[in-house]
């Protein structure tokens, strides 16, 4: 694991077993995340990106360990410097490694227990973590708070006296208590409004910029990632289609269903052409996909060896991971950076 | 919620039922005139009796002495009112000692006699096989009733709040065997229950451990329900992200769910537990009219009702059946109040 590594996820791979009328639940596997590697470096962020369903949002959940993935490695790089695979802890040796790995929810507002004040939402990592002295919490609460743009006399307030973007920035503020070196975003904006939207984009990037916290996001919205990702990583059906730095991803996509994603962010000029190429159809079913390349049956550019042979997850140019037969001889279209 | 409590008519007034009788089992000594454990076998079965308020065009509550006769015929004692003699019943009186809340000694009581002693001439309900004052009794009786099952709800909160919590938080083989005995408990039928283990009860015991043996006894079938609901409330909360935030900081699963998942139940835990109060009450009230639960010298609603179960006491002694109204009059109060609870905690419900 190069030292500037600080999560490498390694054939990452999470079934369900799916029970049918009168049939065992291992008689059906949903694969919900198939087989998914990527490596997240030091103070940098790389994005998830995919359909809702794709599997990003049980990919990070197995991550944190929400839920213990099937197979898999999950390598972390603690603060002391060692790696240890978090796939292959328990609970109790995760404990102390809780504090390094904090994540931002989707939801603003069932993120934040509704019972609790500000106050006892932000310090709860601080007293779960063995902080007892009242003053001490208070004053790194009111740190927090400033920290993340809100007035730390709100911190008796309950979340219901907030809007979403405020309660966002409570979520961020709550992530932030113990001085996490990974965050995980799962789709931390997509429930905001478009202003707020960018406000909290650049809160975590002035944050990342002054504790250099590595970011893993998990979004849907390409144009969102853009602004903020080093690096992106595109899910189907499961499966990683392709990953590569952020830049190069959107000047030149080596996958046909990443052009597609690509072409569906809007951009903000009425006089340029949408372009009209896009996946038709639904996204496959994880429960049952099809054989092949999962994308064939939408994709524009499919060839027979598509519909028979699952494409390997190879290193097509240094850095550019991509995971189809014709990645080499098609050229899609980005949009310009 | 409290706004849609208020709004909710029926249930305020059964509210402040409830709040009537517990302030009477609160000052039950206070109320009751006369020590509801003095026999008099000259006052047997005396009927309930009128207190006059006008004495000569004047105001000056009163009763008349009693005279006891035997019918010839019949053999039945029967009692008049000797007109003759006006016995002055005034407030605050002094009558048997006793201690308020257990504290404070006094003999202070709401009505009392003057001149004559209470227990001998004042029977505002009658009097029973034994010349006890059956006001008195009632009240005292309402009080043992009210707080039996207040002690009972309370254990069976407690073991439905953990082991509900306990088997929608881990769920698997926990719940598993919580969700088995739970139905091992309901398919007991509950009166051969109590039947068998109230007869399992030593009859040497003090009235007192007795009380706890009964008040165990209910509280230990009474708490599957609310384990069931409340089972249901932490398996929907377990997915909520606040949860899973907790879990992510490191939070130990007793902190989650006394922090976040039963506070987000209180609402609920405490509808339930109004409605099963009465359930209490009437189940101590039945026991004891079984001749099960609570006996003589202990005084509750279901002894009092004991004493009425022959078809003497309907035909000829009919004020002895009167602690059953407040025996309705208490559940369907209780009822009222928990379901406007209930609806005002959980709407949609």
């Amino acid at each position: 694991m190069p030292a500037d590594v600080i999560l490498r996820v390694r054939g990452l791979t999470k079934h369900f077993g799916v029970a049918r009328d009168g049939e065992a639940a291992s008689a059906d596997i949903l694969r919900a995340v198939d087989d998914v590697s990527f490596s997240v470096r030091r103070a940098k962020t790389l994005a998830l990106v995919g359909e809702s369903g794709c599997g990003k949002t049980t990919a990070v959940r197995c991550i944190v360990r929400a839920m213990p993935p099937t197979s898999g490695n999950v390598w972390f790089r603690t603060t002391a410097g060692g790696v240890v695979d978090l796939a292959a802890l328990n609970e109790a040796g995760l404990r102390p490694l809780r504090a390094e790995i904090q994540m931002v929810f989707q939801d603003p507002y069932s993120s934040l227990n509704p019972r609790l004040s500000v106050l006892d939402i932000i310090a709860e990592p601080l007293v779960v973590s063995g902080v007892r002295n009242r003053t001490v919490i208070r004053d790194r609460v009111a740190n927090l708070l400033e920290l993340v743009g809100l007035r730390p006399d709100h911190m008796a307030r309950y979340p219901n006296a907030f809007s979403g973007g405020e309660r966002q920035r409570i979520g961020i503020a709550r992530a932030l208590a113990l001085h996490p070196r990974l965050v995980i975003a799962d789709e931390a904006v997509s429930a905001l409004d478009v202003s707020v939207r960018a406000q909290i984009l650049n809160l975590l990037l002035e944050l990342q910029d002054r504790y250099h916290i590595s970011y893993l996001l998990v979004s849907h919205d390409l144009g969102i990632v853009k602004h903020i990702s080093d690096q992106v990583g595109v899910m189907y059906v499961g499966q990683m289609v392709e990953s590569a730095d952020c830049q190069a991803i959107y000047r030149r996509p080596l996958h046909p269903y990443t052009a597609a994603l690509l072409a569906a962010v809007p951009i903000p000029d009425p006089r340029r052409r949408r372009a009209a190429y896009a996946a038709p159809g639904e996204a496959a079913s994880p429960r049952n996909p099809p054989p092949g390349c999962t994308f064939h049956p939408r994709c524009q550019h499919a060839i027979p060896r598509c519909k028979l042979e699952r494409p390997q997850w190879a290193e097509l140019e240094p850095g550019r991971f991509v995971r189809c037969h014709r990645a080499h001889e098609l050229q899609l279209r980005g949009i310009e950076a | 919620m409290r706004r849609r409590f208020v709004k909710h008519r029926l249930a305020v007034c059964g509210g402040l039922v409830v709040v009537a009788f517990y302030l009477a089992a609160a000052f039950a000594d206070f109320l009751a005139y006369s020590d509801p454990g003095k026999l008099d076998a000259q006052r047997i079965l005396v009927p309930p009796q009128r207190v006059s308020l006008w004495s000569a065009g004047r105001f000056s509550p009163h009763v008349y002495r009693l005279v006891r006769t035997r019918n010839p015929e019949t053999l039945v004692l029967d009692y008049s009112a000797d007109r003759s003699v006006e016995i002055p019943v005034v407030l605050f009186a002094h009558g048997y000692p006793y201690r308020l809340f257990g504290l404070f000694p006094t003999d202070i009581h709401w009505i009392g006699t003057r001149g004559e002693p209470t227990e001998s001439s004042l029977f505002l309900l009658g009097s029973d096989a034994l010349g006890r004052d059956l006001f008195s009794r009632l009240v005292v009786g309402t009080r043992t009733s009210l707080t039996i099952g207040l002690v009972g709800v309370c254990i069976s909160l407690v073991l439905g709040v953990i082991l509900g919590a306990v088997s929608g938080f881990y769920g698997g083989i926990v719940d598993l065997v919580i969700q088995r005995v739970i139905e091992m408990l309901r398919a007991i039928p509950t009166l051969p229950l109590w039947l068998g283990l109230a007869a399992a009860i030593p009859p040497t015991w003090s009235v007192t451990s007795v009380y706890f043996t009964i008040t165990l006894i209910v509280s230990f079938v009474g708490w599957t329900e609310l384990a069931r609901e409340l089972r249901g409330r932490i398996m929907s909360l377990r997915h909520e992200d606040f949860v899973l935030a907790a879990e992510l900081c490191g939070a130990r699963p007793r902190r989650i769910m006394f922090v976040h998942m039963i506070p987000a139940c209180t609402s609920h835990i405490i509808a339930t537990a109004t409605l099963a109060l009465p359930t209490m009450i009437s189940s101590e009230t039945a026991l004891s009219f079984l001749g099960l639960g609570l006996r003589s010298p202990a005084i509750s609603l279901g002894v009092l009702l004991n004493g009425a179960q022959n078809i003497q006491a309907v035909a000829l002694y009919p004020w002895l059946i009167s602690p059953a109204l407040p025996t309705a009059v208490i559940v369907l109060a209780f009822n009222l109040m928990g379901d406007g609870l209930r609806d005002a905690a959980d709407p949609y419900a």
